[in-house]
């Protein structure tokens, strides 16, 4: 995977890090740059975090900074929340997607709608971390893919990086933004390794990007399921479809843009995230798609998603996750024969 | 601390009986445990609950005008709302409620601005940072937390700013007001609790609320000082605000007030009390009116006249009619502003809504 390929003036060095790793030296590059930047939550400090994104920050920017708070997360956004009106950048870290739950109020009802409550006087720029997803093996309550709860709500953005570069990039951005993000961080690319110039300036914040051009469909994904996606769009090559794959990063907003030029040039989508597919982001995807580009269609748009169930045991989430085979599958449901039929081709 | 020293932390226990200074009949309480505010304070306060009341009244009638969606009624509950106000410096922050228009009004922030969500428009109507007072808050007891953690923004900055966050008896028993008790108690933030304990959450009844012997009493458990106070005693409530403001600013950590008091009218213009409660009830706590008692103590000592009270009175008549004249208007809503502050910039969607909103109402008005 290759980093955001925009030209930049001074061009840092390559380095080759974990995601972990790149969030890391996004949250320190953001302390040592900003004073109001803060780091808490559970077992961020002195541990560095469950899985040590935070890893060293307390030792190197002390604990008044980045420091460990009582466990509850309700307790760490609301707090967040008095911090940020008070001229703070708080980033928080919900320690897995299905414990940020009971800080739902808190994100709903005040830090999604204090700008709007006050008339566009109170900013709150707080960035919340949350490892989400599955396909490490955790056990419930540790593989939630929690998105379109933060996507339907108005007032937060949502992202999620799918590589190490990117995670810098957008983390670095979400922390500089003065709207609230929620940062999902999928789980099971932490540990995955990219040679990349880690840099935040060229790229925006509420962009999609083609991660691999392709002529004959495109293939939308975001987060943990994009490696994936990228994997299946290159076996989907020996078999001769050339895919285009985009990967979202912003969720909320949504680059409607990018995805529907790709989409008008292509014919066919396919939307792959590992959430349920009821009410899951892909419907939005597709109900766009179909909105703005039904006369460019030449089949509908499908998605390949988890199934409508509580995520699964360690044991069985592999059936549960949208593999290579469930993806191809879906490239092989997008009507081929009948459009080369229509084009006066085939048969 | 040891655990035998935490475990006997008793002198952060609130005393058996509420702390007063004036009793219900407005003479001196005996041997009170707190400083009496001086004569111009205490005129302060009762100025500020005469006026309160008046707003409270006022505000209740422009519900039945229609000017107003909905009020809740403070009535009765002056003493706890005014002496907490007036004991804060300017320099500090008030989390308010729903039900604590007239604190925000004594705070300084204009009583147009301060009813203009209850009027009916979507956003708070005043500007948090001009008289430091957070929006007022309708989910029970989120306003705990925000306040904890300005009041830390506060000292992680250096400066010195003590934060009050009002809340009603049914909201200590929501899980965000203990979280946000042990936060300020860990990192000894500079903020201050008052619990208004009115008697009801609604219609439910404090019996029903908790099993403690007193709100106060749940500071111990988070190694936090308490008080239990009187309420309807204005003097004492001030006199306890601003010893728990001074000990915040001292860098020694929060506070949890008791303030008991007593809902008089309904929970809103929309319910209706007689429901759940009996009229004898009432007129006993009538019987303990705030106002009534402070102005028996100040005119039995001399410091409140007829002039002085025509004064008074006068001022919060006129306060009142400005404000019943300036609700009147009716006031222009612009329905392209429904799409302005949901994020710094509107998203693409958002100026496409916009847009679709616009077009809409273009041709409805054509039509
Ligand atoms: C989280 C939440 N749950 C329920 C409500 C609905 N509600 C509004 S006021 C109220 C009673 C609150 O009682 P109390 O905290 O004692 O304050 P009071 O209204 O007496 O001032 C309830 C249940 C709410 N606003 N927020």
């Amino acid at each position: 995977m290759t980093a955001i390929a925009e030209p930049v003036s001074t061009a840092p060095d390559l380095d080759t890090l974990t995601m972990a790793g790149a969030l890391n030296r996004a949250l320190a590059d953001a302390l040592t740059e900003d004073e109001r930047v803060l780091v808490f939550g559970e077992d961020v400090g002195t541990l560095g975090g469950v899985f040590r994104v935070t890893d060293g920050l307390a030792a190197r920017f002390g604990e008044a900074r980045v420091f460990d708070t009582p466990l509850a997360e309700a307790g760490i956004v609301g707090t967040a929340i008095g911090m940020a009106m008070n001229g703070l950048r708080p980033v928080v870290e919900m320690q897995f997607d299905a414990f940020a739950y009971p800080a739902f109020e808190q994100i709903t009802s005040h830090l999604a709608k204090l700008r709007n409550r006050t008339h566009g006087r109170v900013e709150l720029p707080i960035v919340i971390r949350i490892p989400y997803g599955g396909g490490i093996g955790g056990v419930e309550h540790h593989c939630d893919s929690s998105e379109v709860y933060y996507t339907h709500t108005a007032g937060l953005r949502v992202v999620t990086p799918s590589s190490p570069a990117d995670a810098y990039a957008l983390l670095r951005q979400a922390i500089d933004c003065p709207d609230p993000v929620i940062f999902l961080e999928p789980k099971r690319r932490y540990w995955e390794k990219e040679t990349a110039r880690l840099d935040h300036h060229g790229s925006t914040l509420d962009r999609a990007v083609v991660r691999r051009p392709g002529t004959d469909l495109t293939l939308i994904s975001y987060g943990g399921a994009l490696g994936t996606t990228l994997e299946a769009a290159e076996a989907a090559q020996e078999e001769g479809y050339s895919a285009e794959v985009i990967d979202l990063r912003s969720l909320s907003p949504f680059d409607l843009d990018t995805v529907a030029a790709s989409v008008r040039r292509t014919g066919r989508a396919v939307v792959v995230h590992e959430a349920s597919r009821f009410c899951g982001y892909g419907a939005e995807v597709a109900a766009q798609l179909s909105e703005t580009c039904f006369h460019y269609l030449e089949a509908p748009v499908l998605r390949v998603a988890g199934f409508d169930i509580p995520y699964p045991a360690p044991n069985l989430e592999q059936h549960h996750l949208p593999g290579i085979d469930r993806i191809l599958d879906a490239i092989e449901r997008l009507q081929w024969d009948d459009s080369a039929a229509a084009a006066g081709g085939g048969a | 601390m040891t655990t035998t020293e935490r475990a006997a932390a008793s002198h952060l226990l609130p005393s058996a009986e509420p702390l007063g200074l004036i009793a219900a009949d407005g003479g001196p309480v005996p041997d009170p445990a707190l400083e009496l505010p001086d004569g111009e304070v205490l005129l302060r306060l009762y100025q500020g609950m005469v006026a309160g009341r008046r707003f409270d009244t006022q505000a209740t009638a422009l519900t039945k005008q229609g000017r107003l969606a909905v009020y809740p009624s403070a009535r009765g509950q002056e003493a706890a709302e005014i002496g907490g106000i007036l004991a804060l410096r300017p320099q500090d922050w008030l989390f308010p409620t729903y039900r604590d228009s007239m604190a925000v009004v004594a705070r300084g922030v204009d009583p147009v601005e301060v009813l203009t969500l209850l009027r009916g428009d979507w956003h708070c109507g005043y500007d948090p940072y001009h008289a430091n007072v957070a929006p007022q808050c309708t989910p029970l007891a989120t306003n705990t937390l925000h306040a904890v953690g300005f009041a830390h923004a506060a000292r992680i900055k250096g400066e010195d700013s003590v934060s009050l966050v009002l809340l009603g008896d049914g909201a200590t028993s929501e899980g965000d007001t203990h979280e946000a008790l042990n936060f300020a108690a860990v990192w000894q933030a500079p903020v201050v609790f008052l619990v208004q304990n009115n008697g009801y959450a609604i219609s439910v009844p404090l019996a029903k609320q908790t099993a403690a012997p007193s709100l106060a009493h749940k500071g111990i458990g988070y190694g936090m000082p308490s008080v239990l106070v009187d309420g309807n005693d204005a003097a004492a409530v001030h006199a306890v605000v601003e010893q728990a403001v001074a000990r915040a600013a001292a860098g020694e950590g929060p506070t949890l007030i008791e303030a008991v008091t007593y809902r008089v009218e309904s929970h809103t213009n929309a319910d209706d009390a007689t429901r759940y409660r009996d009229r004898a009830e009432v007129e006993q706590w009538l019987a303990r009116d705030p106002i009534a008692r402070l102005k028996q103590y100040l005119t039995d000592r001399g410091l409140l006249d007829d002039a002085r009270q025509q004064q008074i009175d006068a001022r919060a008549e006129a306060e009142a009619a400005t404000l019943r004249e300036r609700m009147n208007v009716d006031t222009e809503l612009d329905p392209a502003e429904l799409f302005r502050h949901v994020y710094a910039e509107p998203t693409a969607a958002l100026r496409q809504q916009a847009a679709e909103l616009t077009a809409e109402l273009t041709t409805g008005d054509q039509a």
